[in-house]
């Protein structure tokens, strides 16, 4: 695949209660690019990263991953191409130790097992969780999990990540510990999240979701300095950008 | 809610005993899954009024716990906690099987109650065995095993899925039971009804998670059949301790070993 490009035309989606998650979402997302996906609770972000990876197909409209259009017939294609970083680790580490989790992809793409080998070497030094290596998922801890779940997703060598919530429920040194680890990704990435100053230190560009449609789609900066806009899609600014509330009082 | 608690803690505490290295730890699982399993049948096999003849086997896995460094007080202890299914199942033979069999002194001792203790010692003997082959195997290898001996891979994966989320769905049933318990004052807001409550919703959250399991396996290229690493080696050591074992269980299920060994000692003494 020569272009990662994420390329989502007029997408709509309807849950079978009724619910339109998502009306009418157009974007496209260049190679290397880090986009964030912002909005408020239940707008839609997690029914359209549900999209990114064919776990569902597009009611209306189209998605394109790199060369390919989402369909039936693409969809092992996309997943491979596509790494989805969930956000309940425990959801996405589901094998007796952290070794057999990371290989568990690289096993299912057929590949010979020095090659497997290599690739959970390779994935888990990427992370910095060499030492995890034949622990049980269940015993590590918050930031370790995050870790391992992100490793499990780079042994697949995918050239899009997409993340849920990649900093919730981190302790501020592992949530710092993720950022700089995703920084020095040269993946294209699209972050749905809640952490804007994440957001700040991560991604260029930014896209506000609210009640299934596209808000605004910019620079990061234009969009966080644009306090009405926050405001109508209950979002607000990030904490760095806002007056310290001890220095401003006076 | 302490129950629900040390539950949880007692797997960790198994898993800890399973990292040992011991003569025991150190055998191959297929052997020791093997072993316990004949252990198991023989115990299950014998008369239903056999009690001293099942006796070498409680030494026997005496010295199987010496050697593994399982200690006693914990086995023991899970005993006394499951043992009110052995009662259930053994509480009417008394009732029921009221003929006379055995005289000791001027006491008179029916036949239910002779295979009541059976029974009892039946349960004791295979639950010990069970928890000690799982506390010097651990789980995951006794799931190993099994795969390489020939269970159907999907049991396989059933029983390490089991074991990888029954954490998580501890710790879950934990937070509701919590949550539950701090706004119940007294015995209000406790009754069987809000039990039914809790166990529903669990069980939709359990749903929930099992599909987004699914879905992160999908994303990893999930094509039905799931590939476990397996390391295992026979050695030499270990069929040997297969066939003794094997043929140490066989001796004493087939002579009854505290039979001859009090006939022995009369003897010498007339």
């Amino acid at each position: 695949m020569s272009h990662h490009i994420v390329e989502v035309h007029e997408l709509e989606h309807t849950y079978p209660d009724g619910t339109a998650a998502v009306r009418g979402i157009s974007f496209r997302i260049h190679h290397g690019e880090a986009v964030a996906v912002v909005g408020a609770n239940g707008a839609g972000k997690s029914t359209l990263l549900l999209h990114l990876n064919g776990y569902l197909t597009p009611q209306s409209g189209t998605v394109r991953i790199g060369d390919f259009p989402l369909t039936k017939e693409t969809v092992k294609d996309i997943r491979r191409a596509v790494g989805m970083i969930f956000q309940d680790p425990d959801d996405q580490l589901f094998m007796p130790s952290v070794y057999e989790d990371v290989a568990f992809g690289p096993l299912n793409l057929g590949l010979p097992p020095e090659e497997v080998e290599q690739r959970v070497q390779q994935a888990l030094q990427r992370t910095g969780v060499e030492h995890l290596r034949e622990r049980p998922p269940y015993k590590l801890s918050g930031g370790e999990k995050r870790a391992v779940a992100i490793a499990t997703v780079l042994a697949m060598s995918p050239d899009i990540l997409v993340m849920d919530e990649p900093t919730s429920n981190l302790d501020p040194l592992s949530r710092r510990t993720l950022i700089e680890l995703l920084a020095g990704f040269h993946h294209t990435k699209i972050i749905a999240t809640h952490d804007l100053d994440m957001v700040i230190d991560l991604c260029e560009r930014t896209i506000v979701i609210h009640e299934g449609t596209i808000m605004a789609d910019g620079p990061t900066t234009d969009i966080f300095n644009d306090d009405l806009l926050l405001k109508k899609s209950h979002l607000e600014r990030p904490l760095r950008m806002q007056a310290c509330p001890f220095c401003s009082r006076r | 809610m302490a129950k629900i608690e040390s539950a949880f803690l007692d797997l960790t505490y198994l898993d800890r005993l399973a990292t040992g290295d011991t003569v025991i730890h150190r055998l191959d699982p297929r052997v020791k899954v093997v072993i316990a399993a004949l252990f198991v049948v023989c115990v299950v096999s014998f008369d239903k009024y056999a009690i001293a003849a099942m006796l070498p086997f409680a030494v026997l896995l005496m010295i199987i716990m010496g050697l593994g460094e399982i200690p006693a007080g914990y086995v023991i202890t899970k005993l006394v906690v499951t043992s009110p299914f052995a009662v259930m199942v053994g509480i009417f033979n008394p009732l029921l099987d009221q003929q006379i069999v055995l005289h000791l002194g001027s006491w008179a001792i029916s036949g239910g109650w002779v295979s009541f203790l059976s029974i009892l010692l039946r349960f004791g003997l295979t639950v010990a065995a069970m928890l000690v082959l799982i506390a010097t195997t651990g789980f995951n290898q006794v799931c190993m095993a099994l795969e390489r001996l020939g269970i159907p891979k999907i049991f396989a994966v059933q029983l390490l899925m089991l074991y990888r989320y029954i954490f998580v769905l501890l710790e879950e049933g934990q937070r509701m039971h919590r949550a539950r318990a701090l706004r119940s004052f007294q015995k209000r807001g406790m009754e069987m009804k809000q039990y039914a409550y809790l166990l529903g919703q669990l069980l939709l959250r359990t749903i929930d998670r099992g599909q987004r399991i699914h879905l992160a396996m999908l994303c990893r290229g999930f094509d039905g059949t799931i590939r476990i690493r397996q390391n295992l080696r026979i050695t030499t050591r270990d069929i040997v301790v297969f066939l003794a074992g094997g043929m140490v269980l066989i001796v004493i299920r087939r002579f009854n070993i505290a039979l001859l060994l009090g006939n022995f000692i009369t003897d010498l003494l007339q």
